[in-house]
């Protein structure tokens, strides 16, 4: 019997085009984060928030992943930015080589955010790298405060988490204190913030987050250009 | 639920290497699994075994290393096992720990038989 090593990425056709992926965007100065969590978590109606708020000027486009329809691209439309929906068909994430394609026609240096709302699903879209500078998961009240225990491997994975419908925080026994604490336990030093889609809590802060991450990204693309 | 896409691309690397080795016949594929990698080892198994069934990758099996989440000590360096989201340091204490490995998904080996270099 011959034992060959291999000592290879599973993925690694999928972590190539993520690589060719990322040296795009870092030379174009685009901000790319893939936005990830359960259904029904508020990816789209935190995205609906946040082509409202952004500061004239800021050229945001959104690639919106589903299974079936073009319902989320339709909702993100109207505020005017460029909006693709990407239909997978059936399979439960996103992977590279879907981003490249759907990119193939949308000119770079006019977009200074991509944001990547990922197909609803915790586990899979957290083993591919879409070529983004960072994964931002959302955790809604309505879901438990031990979801970070249970899918260890995205909230470590992240530099972010939302907490998403805070506004039900009244009428749900979620335990926004525990949350916190399992989401720092898998993953020390994960940056939290809490918003309400639905009454404008916490959007502001989102907002100058997104703000101060496209500064240090803008950095990176500077030093990338020198 | 991705298991078969992961299943998929252990037999498309199975697959270039035979093609680099022929009149090989493969026996076992080696892939090594880290408990933050988001994959199921149990699923993968099933899949895998339902993808290659009644195909030339029939007699191959797929065998699965899980490997632990590991974390260096930042003050005396020993490197250790997290167990429990415990972040601290085993053997000293210390709380300023830094993560070392736990999220692979990474071929390891691939073992054959009748193997001849293709001088072609």
């Amino acid at each position: 019997m011959n034992q060959i090593p291999l000592e290879k990425k599973v993925l690694k056709e999928n972590d190539r085009i993520a690589a060719v992926l990322r040296e795009r965007f870092l030379a174009h100065g685009t901000l790319c984060l893939n936005l990830i969590s359960s259904p029904g978590s508020g990816k789209t109606s935190l995205l609906e928030r946040t082509l409202e708020s952004v500061e004239d000027g800021w050229r945001v486009a959104v690639l919106t992943g589903d299974i079936q329809t073009e319902n989320d691209a339709k909702r993100l439309r109207r505020f005017g930015f460029p909006v693709k929906q990407i239909t997978t068909g059936g399979t439960c994430h996103l992977d590279a080589g879907m981003i490249e394609r759907h990119l193939a026609d949308w000119d770079l240096d006019s977009i200074d955010l991509l944001l990547i709302e990922n197909v609803g699903n915790l586990v899979c879209p957290s083993s591919y790298d879409l070529g983004e500078a960072a994964k931002i998961v959302l955790l809604s009240v309505t879901e438990g405060e031990d979801k970070p225990l249970k899918y260890p491997s995205i909230f470590f994975k992240s530099e972010l988490v939302v907490i998403t419908k805070t506004d039900l925080l009244p009428h749900v026994p979620f335990n926004l204190a525990q949350a916190e604490e399992n989401a720092r336990r898998v993953h020390p030093g994960i940056e939290i913030l809490r918003v309400s889609n639905t009454r404008g809590d916490g959007i502001a802060s989102w907002v100058a987050w997104l703000k101060q991450r496209r500064t240090q990204y803008y950095a990176a693309h500077a030093v990338a250009l020198a | 639920m991705h298991e078969v896409g992961i299943a998929n691309s252990i037999l498309e690397a199975a697959r270039s290497e035979m093609a680099l080795h022929t009149g090989a016949c493969l026996r076992r594929v080696t892939v090594r699994i880290g408990e933050l990698a988001g994959v199921d080892p149990e699923a993968l198994q099933f899949c895998f075994d339902a993808l290659t069934r009644d195909t030339e990758f029939a007699a191959l099996k797929l065998e699965i290393e899980i490997c632990p989440r590991k974390h260096r000590c930042l003050a005396c360096g020993t490197e250790f096992i997290v167990a429990d989201y415990d972040f601290r340091c085993n053997r000293c204490g210390e709380e300023k720990t830094r993560f070392m490995s736990g999220d692979q998904l990474e071929l390891v080996s691939l073992e054959m038989e009748q193997y001849e270099p293709n001088t072609a």
